[in-house]
């Protein structure tokens, strides 16, 4: 068992779209930890909540019921722009996509949260090199988007995503579009930035990608109905049917 | 496999006693498949009696005697190479004839089954992926290995790879199995619908009874 605070709790998470007969129940019932120094991979056919699960777990969207803390900040005590102050400072998000800004070079892409935060320019940019040069890419440091290839951009996004002191990525089927060896390079980055200290939860339908992480939770219509390795959590909280 | 070919493959690159054997085979499949050098002796015998091996000269100091291809060992190997090896014949897979089994015996809870299985094997995926981490980590470390040491090294990342790649195959499967079951449980309940309004088939049915079963939604 960690003796670390976690860094993402997620408490009787549910997520409810709609009401009535026509509720869609996208989550029901889910708890998790995530500490430092953890990757937890969240598995499960499409339609099972996955996405769902980040992007409350990340603070882009709002449980109808249970608890979401990152860190010691309980989410339901933010307003939306409280939410969005957290989201530049403490989770970074990495989309299938890339998601980075085409006419920004990679260093400005990765500086963008700290400038808009209200960091000083010239302390981004430095921190956003920092992050690049921590993934070995100081090399792509000035180079736009569309000089780059798919894997290369993607981990210009998870320095984005862990720059500063952000601490949590999310990431949603971040290899979805790149080849098995491309992909796996990105999940070797997230892995090594992990295991410096950072937490991560990977959205994945793949397994070989699932394999990278510390743990493995399995999702089936927005309930937990399994996971790998020991989050004592998770065994509390056995799902109601 | 039989160690026949692996024996054959590896004595084409020169001769070599039983216990070089067994270490040549290990370092270039990562020990996946550990040979014992009794094993080795049996085949080497088996092999120079079909004409395929043959001693050279006498045991060395040591009382290790040394093999070599034979002509028509090099053919036989050369066939190898060139044929694809066999898939027609199916070798009995525990897991797939648990399964087949849990959806024929009554009173055995297949999802969970399933659920188990599929949490083991995504265990096992990690443990191969720390392995192939741990592999490619080393490479970068060393760039000072010998040759051969590097080959053995890029054939021991292949075995993984092809281990990853079964793991994955089966965690695919057993979620597709899962997939199925639940497709099979809404059928059935589709299907058993109509019994209950049987008694009222001359009266008006109740309206809930026709309606159709959605997909994914759940009777509270």
């Amino acid at each position: 068992m960690t003796t670390t605070q976690p860094t993402l709790r997620l408490i009787d998470v549910h997520r409810t779209h709609g009401t009535g007969e026509a509720a869609v129940h996208a989550l029901r019932g889910v708890s998790l930890e995530v500490h430092p120094g953890e990757l937890v991979a969240v598995m499960g056919p499409s339609g099972s909540g996955k996405s769902t699960l980040l992007n409350v777990a990340g603070g882009l969207d709002r449980p109808t019921q249970g608890r979401v803390i990152i860190g010691d900040t309980d989410l339901s005590e933010l307003d939306a722009r409280g939410l969005a102050k957290l989201r530049r400072r403490r989770v970074g998000f990495v989309f299938q996509d890339y998601n980075l800004i085409p006419s920004l070079t990679a260093a400005e892409n990765v500086s963008l949260p700290l400038e808009l935060d209200g960091e000083r320019a010239r302390t981004a940019r430095r921190r956003a090199r920092e992050a690049l040069g921590l993934m070995g890419l100081m090399d792509l440091a000035d180079r736009y988007p569309d000089a780059m290839s798919g894997g290369q951009q993607q981990r210009v996004a998870i320095a984005r995503a862990l720059v500063g002191t952000r601490r949590l990525v999310m990431a949603d089927e971040p290899t979805g579009a790149l080849d098995s060896h491309t992909g796996e390079e990105v999940l070797r980055v997230l892995r090594q930035r992990c295991d410096e200290g950072a937490s991560g939860l990977l959205v994945t339908h793949e397994s070989r990608y699932a394999g990278w992480a510390d743990r493995v939770v399995f999702l089936r219509d927005g309930v937990v109905v399994d996971a790998t390795g020991s989050d004592p959590v998770e065994r509390l909280l056995e799902p109601a049917r | 496999m039989s160690v026949k070919y692996g024996l054959l493959a590896l004595l084409a690159t020169g001769p070599m006693y039983g216990a070089r054997l067994r270490a040549e085979f290990e370092a270039r499949t990562g020990g996946t498949w550990p040979l014992n050098v009794g094993q080795v002796y049996t085949t080497l015998g088996r092999l120079e009696r079909d004409g395929l091996v043959e001693s050279v000269g006498e045991a060395d100091e040591e009382g290790r005697i040394s093999y070599r291809l034979t002509e028509q060992g090099r053919r036989e190997i050369a066939q190898w190479w060139e044929a694809p090896v066999d898939r027609s014949s199916t070798p009995r897979d525990e897991l797939v004839i648990k399964l087949a089994l849990a959806v024929t015996v009554p009173g055995i809870d297949v999802e969970r089954v399933v659920q188990t299985q599929r949490a083991a094997t995504v265990r096992h995926l990690q443990d191969l992926t720390r392995l192939k981490h741990q592999a490619v980590t080393d490479r970068a470390g060393d760039s000072d290995q010998t040759q051969s040491a590097g080959a053995n090294e890029h054939a021991w990342r292949l075995v993984l790879d092809n281990l990853i790649f079964a793991a994955e195959a089966e965690v695919r499967w057993l979620d597709h199995v899962e997939a199925d079951l639940a497709r099979e449980a809404r059928r059935a309940k589709t299907t058993a619908q109509p019994t209950h309004t049987e008694p009222t088939l001359t009266a008006t049915p109740p309206t809930h009874a026709t309606e159709p079963a959605i997909p994914g939604t759940r009777t509270p």
